[in-house]
């Protein structure tokens, strides 16, 4: 399949929302992303599949109709910027950004290979296209806030997107930067959570319970709204809603199902960290097509 | 003798700056301490409180940065450490131009006792790849060291001191110190000290106290922990074949250390350490604490005796 150049130009002129099309050019995209990221796991015989699964509609969607950036232009500064604070889950990024026309074939297949530009955790010396080198969990949102103050500074229109894991909701760096940008009263500065419910060693409510996740935002005074963050529908009204917000920071709880599409990775915390084996790649692809 | 501490060089610095409309100072509270205040006073537009939250200082910081700012951020040295894994991960590794500030390093930070005196932040951001190390002695050399951090391009960690020191240089003496280049304050052919911060006038003190029984030291003040003027040390190794170091900081991995693994794999002669000698502080007077715990003038001009006899 040849990468889609650009974004897809969503219909609203019926007033309800997204043309059925391009919805389908969105979940056509999403499926080709997931091809990429199972093969680019098992090409490596290591990495991170769960949450790279679990995380790249909302992707899709936000690369394909939102976020205002140029594969031509990667170091634009007026670019919106987007962070991937679970940087783990960077196959999902790079298969968008070889969507996106940033990364070819070729450059997927040096996914964890020595020299390759696509490293084991997504890395902005390494990759174009990629704001912010991750790896550790709960630091992407503090950059976010640092990009978006920047913005503000120079009077600029562009928008800080960070995406973040559940899981790393556990670090307690995320609610400093949480309660910084209330302070701060910023409103290009728009989050996702991929709610996937599974963290590196077993499901988040086994390792530290985190109760009612859209009232801890609330209570840190965002703005939050929920949605399936499988649901491309859903997944772009969210991005409106997002736009909407422009007195503070919003987050956007996408539920999501970890290693969703492969039906052995679903919900599978033994996928968060581990390559499928030959036989498990066939069964991907065909469940894929 | 004028008597100002180095953290009021850094602010001095910083307004200074203020006309470079990139530069952004970047706070965790103790802006009235570190001295980023005198920058917010003439420019709070230009100065962003994170309230105590020193791990999102640092990455709000790399985030201003990548956006073509060139964020100041300062707390503690101690509470920089807090923060070590962000500064680690998201400053230096991308290599990112984040200008940290630690003030408050050392045992002399004084009567706030062993919590607040950092004896470690050299040599743990002096680990660190990409990172520039500073260390400035007094009022005028931390000014114009901070200035000149302004155009690097590559993320830096300055440490200044709480309390006040004497003035070492004047303003045409600093405006000649570059970043990188240790600066020689006095010559002699017998040994060379390598002093930093707080130590540097002491080291002077001791010089002047051993040209009296006839020994003649160089001093070298050593503001760039890192990268070291490795040459300046080979030379010196040449000239004066036997050296002491003089910080406030562990004897391990700082000054003293870099010195050490400089001249083992380049120049191996005798070399005493002073500093602090793996322990931690307590309360007290800055500089009866130095005396305390060895790091005096009349225990630098023992160190030398020492290492002239190892010639």
């Amino acid at each position: 399949m040849q990468p889609q150049w650009g974004r897809t130009v969503m219909s609203t002129e019926n007033g309800t929302g997204n043309d059925f099309s391009s919805i389908e050019q969105l979940r056509e995209c999403a499926k080709s992303c997931r091809r990429n990221i199972v093969e680019m796991v098992h090409r490596a015989n290591a990495g991170h599949p769960g949450g790279s699964l679990s995380a790249i509609d909302i992707l899709v969607a936000l690369y394909k109709t939102r976020l205002n950036v140029d594969a031509t232009n990667p170091d634009d500064p007026e670019r919106d910027r987007f962070i991937m604070s679970k940087g783990h889950a960077s196959p999902a990024v790079y298969s968008i950004l070889h969507e996106m026309g940033y990364l070819s074939s070729e450059d997927l297949e040096t996914y964890r290979v020595m020299g390759g530009v696509c490293q084991g955790h997504v890395d902005m010396t390494w990759t174009p296209g990629v704001d912010f080198s991750a790896g550790s969990l709960g630091m992407g949102l503090s950059f976010g806030l640092g990009t978006a103050l920047a913005a503000t500074l120079d009077d600029s229109p562009r928008t800080s997107f960070v995406m973040l894991g559940d899981g790393e909701l556990q670090e307690g760096q995320i609610w400093e930067a949480a309660m910084a940008a209330v302070h701060h009263e910023v409103s290009n500065l728009k989050v996702f959570v991929d709610r996937n419910r599974i963290q590196n060693d077993d499901f988040c409510e086994k390792q530290m319970r985190m109760f009612d996740v859209a009232a801890k935002w609330q209570g840190f005074g965002w703005a939050v709204h929920e949605c399936n963050g499988h649901d491309m529908n859903e997944l772009v009204e969210a991005i409106q809603w997002l736009d909407s917000i422009t007195d503070g920071p919003a987050v956007v709880i996408a539920h999501t199902i970890k290693g969703k599409g492969v039906s052995f990775m679903e919900d599978n915390p033994s996928f968060h960290g581990a390559a499928p084996n030959d036989e498990q790649l066939q069964i991907a692809l065909e469940e894929l097509k | 003798m004028t008597l100002v501490a180095s953290r009021d060089g850094y602010g001095s610095a910083l307004v200074k700056l203020a006309t470079d409309p990139q530069v952004i100072v970047v706070e965790a509270d103790l802006g009235k301490s570190t001295k980023s205040q005198n920058f917010r006073k003439i420019l709070p537009e230009r100065t962003i409180s994170l309230g105590i939250a020193e791990q999102n200082m640092m990455l709000v910081s790399a985030g201003l940065a990548t956006s073509g700012f060139k964020p100041f951020a300062s707390t503690f040295a101690i509470f920089t450490e807090r923060a070590f894994e962000q500064i680690r991960n998201g400053i230096a590794r991308p290599n990112i131009p984040v200008h940290i500030c630690g003030s408050h390093g050392g045992i002399h930070t004084g009567t706030d006792g062993s919590s607040a005196q950092s004896i470690e932040d050299l040599a743990i951001y002096r680990s660190l790849p990409n990172m520039l190390v500073l260390h400035p002695s007094d009022f005028n050399s931390a000014e114009q060291l901070t200035i000149q951090l302004a155009n690097k391009k590559s993320p830096s960690y300055t440490r200044t001191a709480r309390n006040k020191t004497p003035v070492i240089y004047d303003k045409h003496a600093a405006s000649k110190l570059e970043i990188g280049k240790g600066a020689i304050l006095s010559e002699g052919e017998d040994v060379a000290i390598i002093a930093c911060g707080v130590m540097v006038s002491r080291a002077l003190e001791a010089a002047e106290e051993l040209s009296n029984i006839g020994i003649n030291a160089t001093v070298v003040d050593m503001h760039t922990i890192k990268p070291l003027d490795g040459t300046l040390i080979s030379d010196l190794a040449e000239k004066c074949g036997c050296f002491v170091t003089a910080e406030d900081h562990s004897i391990i991995g700082g000054l003293g250390g870099a010195v050490a693994e400089h001249l083992v794999e380049n120049c191996p002669c005798p070399l005493e350490r002073v500093g602090v000698c793996d322990h931690f502080g307590q309360s007290g007077d800055g500089d009866e604490l130095l005396e305390q715990f060895s790091m005096g003038t009349t225990h630098i001009i023992a160190a030398v005796q020492r290492t002239i006899e190892r010639k």
